[in-house]
């Protein structure tokens, strides 16, 4: 197998004309400046430069646009309520299947003892789950999620409805904001997590003569709430 | 897969003559273009933000092999293996030595043209294993033992009607008398089929639209998360990928997929897209056990440094084959192999050689919209042109082709010959098609004819009318 790998690389170094014995080090310091740091690219104008409520909007009209549907809390103690509220509207049963991250454990359930609230990931049996997103990306709607003790990644696909609480501090514009905060967050845990999830929208598929559906494999509903911590 | 691109005109003719699948193709067309269009629109960026993924993607190639060792150092550091596999063999022997290891029985998969490149499938039920595709295209046409027509679309030849019987006929454990007239009651009840499936699963096996070198990461991008699930319920997660998917870094793999989703299927971000990293982590409540990273050349490496390493930008988005006239009226599986289009007419031949794939780059009439959509602004049509010369070097075009060509370059390079032959040829083509400014049927050109019109020359030859206005001045 290593045969394999100093084949491949040897005919790709040749091809480059970097064959065995040739100066190599501009190539090579190219490659670890741009890897240590990484060149921002072109921001679109539709996030370059924006305050955080321009921010907040925008996020909300691109959710929209992608199929999701937003509401706005403005403390962890008024999510509850805002649940209940948004299963019933729904029609779907009142059980939240959601993970122990410390927002997440910080929502006090038992103020609305018609949830039924479990912890854990998914085994595929939950109807309802409630995650919370480490960053919201405005230029498309989109939220970043990542894998963790606090934040089981089977809760993210497996529910036909998912829901998830996202600070409205924590809404950023371009996509390469997310990096900003996923680089300071891998500092300090030492290594990438295993998933970063972005989710723009329930699932969907046009593979059945291109018309749109949703709720192909992944969440039928997506449901975001925005906790106004500004 | 077994190659059928040399019967390329063969497989068109029927392909024209298939009513199911021009009905498929007509409905296929508007909507990837027009949503295209809208989604550029959309952004005024688009263009500049083509230039720079160019640019991303040349940087990396250029530097391959460096950015291909940090990727793998820091796959391994995170807990992944890397195997390398130089042809399609070796990649499957390493994926069934996977499977073999951990006893697997039902192997779940997300769509992968390299998978399909290399013939997975066949090799692992061979194994015994039970292999499912989870992406709802790739599933329907597994069920109908098809190849995929398109590379994000993979059943798009295919109609609702055909899926309800391709459904009655597999899934048995349904009432016969469902109904099944709706994708929202097709969809519904693959849902449901395939949820068992992601949770038995023992392997699951995606491809890769990136490789990230700085963090050693695979991503994925799809739309109904079937991606995800596989990856994350099994054991193990297994990922195929080609060397050239490697990009320096996530700020680059970020910049690359503000373009793909939009020339893709129209839509400015898809659902999901997945940034994994390594097997679970301690503490990490679900997610693989272990993650194994083949890294495929399978022809790639030796496109490098020749007049196709720009072919190995290609992020595989589909809109050549979406704006393409020839593909709109053949469709995918004229192209007789994994990848149809103006893209697959070059990595074709590129990847099994000139004899088996030389003739599609003549399924082309070099209108340059393949090229003037791309993404990555690859000179597909140049390509293409390089891949009909080496043909004709090779003498394999057919006996027909050669003796056209003879006769035209005889004459071409008879200036005082030409002219009389063309003002002849164009005089006669004129009078004929006087009428309608078109002609149905002309000896000769019957295959261009039988299912389009040619448009008449109107009256005088290029070289007359240049004459006319003074010439060269
Ligand atoms: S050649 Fe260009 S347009 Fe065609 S699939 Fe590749 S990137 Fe997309």
């Amino acid at each position: 197998m290593s045969g394999a790998r100093d084949q491949i690389m040897g005919q790709v170094r040749r091809a480059l004309g970097r064959a065995e014995g040739t100066d190599d080090a501009r190539a090579r310091d190219a490659v670890d400046a741009r890897l240590k740091e990484p060149p921002r690219g072109l921001i679109p104008a539709r996030v370059r430069g924006r305050e955080a409520e321009e921010l907040g909007r925008l996020f909300m009209e691109k959710a929209l646009a992608a199929n999701c549907t937003c509401a706005t809390v403005d403390s962890l103690e008024a999510v509850p309520d805002a649940i209940a509220e948004y299963l019933a509207s729904e029609n779907l049963p009142a059980t939240v299947r959601t993970g122990d991250h410390p927002d997440l454990a910080a929502i006090p359930f038992d103020r609305r003892p018609v949830l039924t609230v479990s912890r854990g990931p998914s085994d595929g049996g939950d109807a309802v789950s409630l995650s919370t997103a480490f960053v919201g990306a405005a230029e498309t709607g989109t939220l970043a999620l990542v894998s963790g003790p606090g934040t089981p990644t089977t809760l993210n696909f497996l529910p036909e409805t998912e829901i998830v609480l996202l600070r409205r501090s924590r809404i950023v514009g371009p996509y390469e904001d997310i990096w900003t905060h996923l680089r300071a967050r891998n500092a300090e845990a030492g290594s990438m997590p295993r998933a970063v999830n972005l989710i723009t929208g329930p699932s969907r598929t046009g593979d059945i003569e291109q018309k749109i559906e949703l709720g192909a494999h992944g969440p039928l509903r997506l449901h975001i709430l925005i906790l106004d911590d500004l | 897969m077994q190659a059928t691109s040399t019967r390329f005109k063969q497989n068109a003719r029927e392909a024209l003559d298939d009513p199911q699948l021009q009905q498929a193709l007509t409905k296929m067309k508007a909507g990837f273009v027009e949503r295209r269009a809208r989604a550029r629109a959309d952004l005024p960026e688009f263009d500049a933000l083509r230039d720079q993924a160019r640019d991303i993607k040349n940087h990396t190639i250029e530097h391959l092999d460096l950015y291909l060792e940090r990727f793998e150092a820091n796959v391994t550091a995170n807990g992944g293996h890397v195997h390398w596999a130089r042809n399609a063999a070796e990649a499957r022997e390493r994926i069934q030595e996977i499977c073999r290891s951990v006893g697997a029985r039902t192997v779940t998969k997300g769509k992968s043209m390299i998978s399909e490149e290399i013939a997975l499938n066949d090799a692992l039920e061979e194994d015994g294993l039970e292999v499912v595709e989870t992406d709802l295209g790739e599933y329907i046409i597994q069920l109908r033992r098809e190849a995929p027509s398109h590379i994000i679309a993979p059943a798009i030849h295919v109609l609702k009607e055909q899926v309800a019987d391709d459904f009655r006929l597999h899934h048995v454990q349904f009432d016969k008398a469902r109904p099944l007239n709706e994708p929202r009651e097709l969809i519904s009840e693959a849902r449901q089929v395939l949820r068992r499936k992601y949770l038995e699963s023992d392997v699951g096996i995606t491809g890769a639209n990136f490789l990230i070198a700085e963090t050693g990461t695979s991503v994925i991008v799809t739309n109904e998360g079937n991606g995800d699930l596989t990856q994350t319920l099994p054991k193990i997660h297994v990922v195929i990928a080609s060397l050239e998917k490697v990009v320096p870094t996530l700020d680059d793999a970020a910049a690359i997929l503000r373009v793909l989703a939009r020339s893709a299927t129209g839509q400015e971000f898809t659902a999901y897209t997945t940034f994994s990293t390594g097997p679970r982590r301690e503490g990490d409540p679900d997610g693989p056990e272990a993650y194994h990273v083949i890294l495929l050349d399978n022809g790639r490496s030796a496109m490098l440094g020749t007049e196709f390493q720009d072919m190995l930008r290609c992020i595989r988005c589909g809109a050549c084959m979406n704006h393409c006239p020839v593909y709109g009226a053949v469709g995918g599986h004229a192209y007789g192999w994994v990848y149809p289009g103006p893209m697959g007419a070059v990595l074709t031949p590129s990847f099994i050689g000139v004899d088996q794939g030389g003739q599609l780059p003549n399924a082309s009439t070099f209108c340059g919209r393949c090229e003037s959509v791309c993404p990555m602004h690859i000179p597909l049509p140049k390509m293409m042109r390089h891949y009909r010369a080496r043909e004709y070097e090779q003498g394999l075009a057919p006996p027909a082709t050669r003796f056209g060509l003879d006769i035209w370059g005889f004459v071409a390079t008879k200036p005082r010959l030409y002219r009389l032959a063309t003002r002849l040829a164009v005089g006669l083509l004129g009078r004929l098609g006087r009428a309608r400014g078109r002609l149905a049927k002309l000896p000769l050109a019957d295959g261009w004819t039988r299912h389009r019109d040619l448009p008449a020359p109107e009256g005088r030859t290029f070289q007359d009318r240049w004459d006319a206005m003074g010439g060269a001045r």
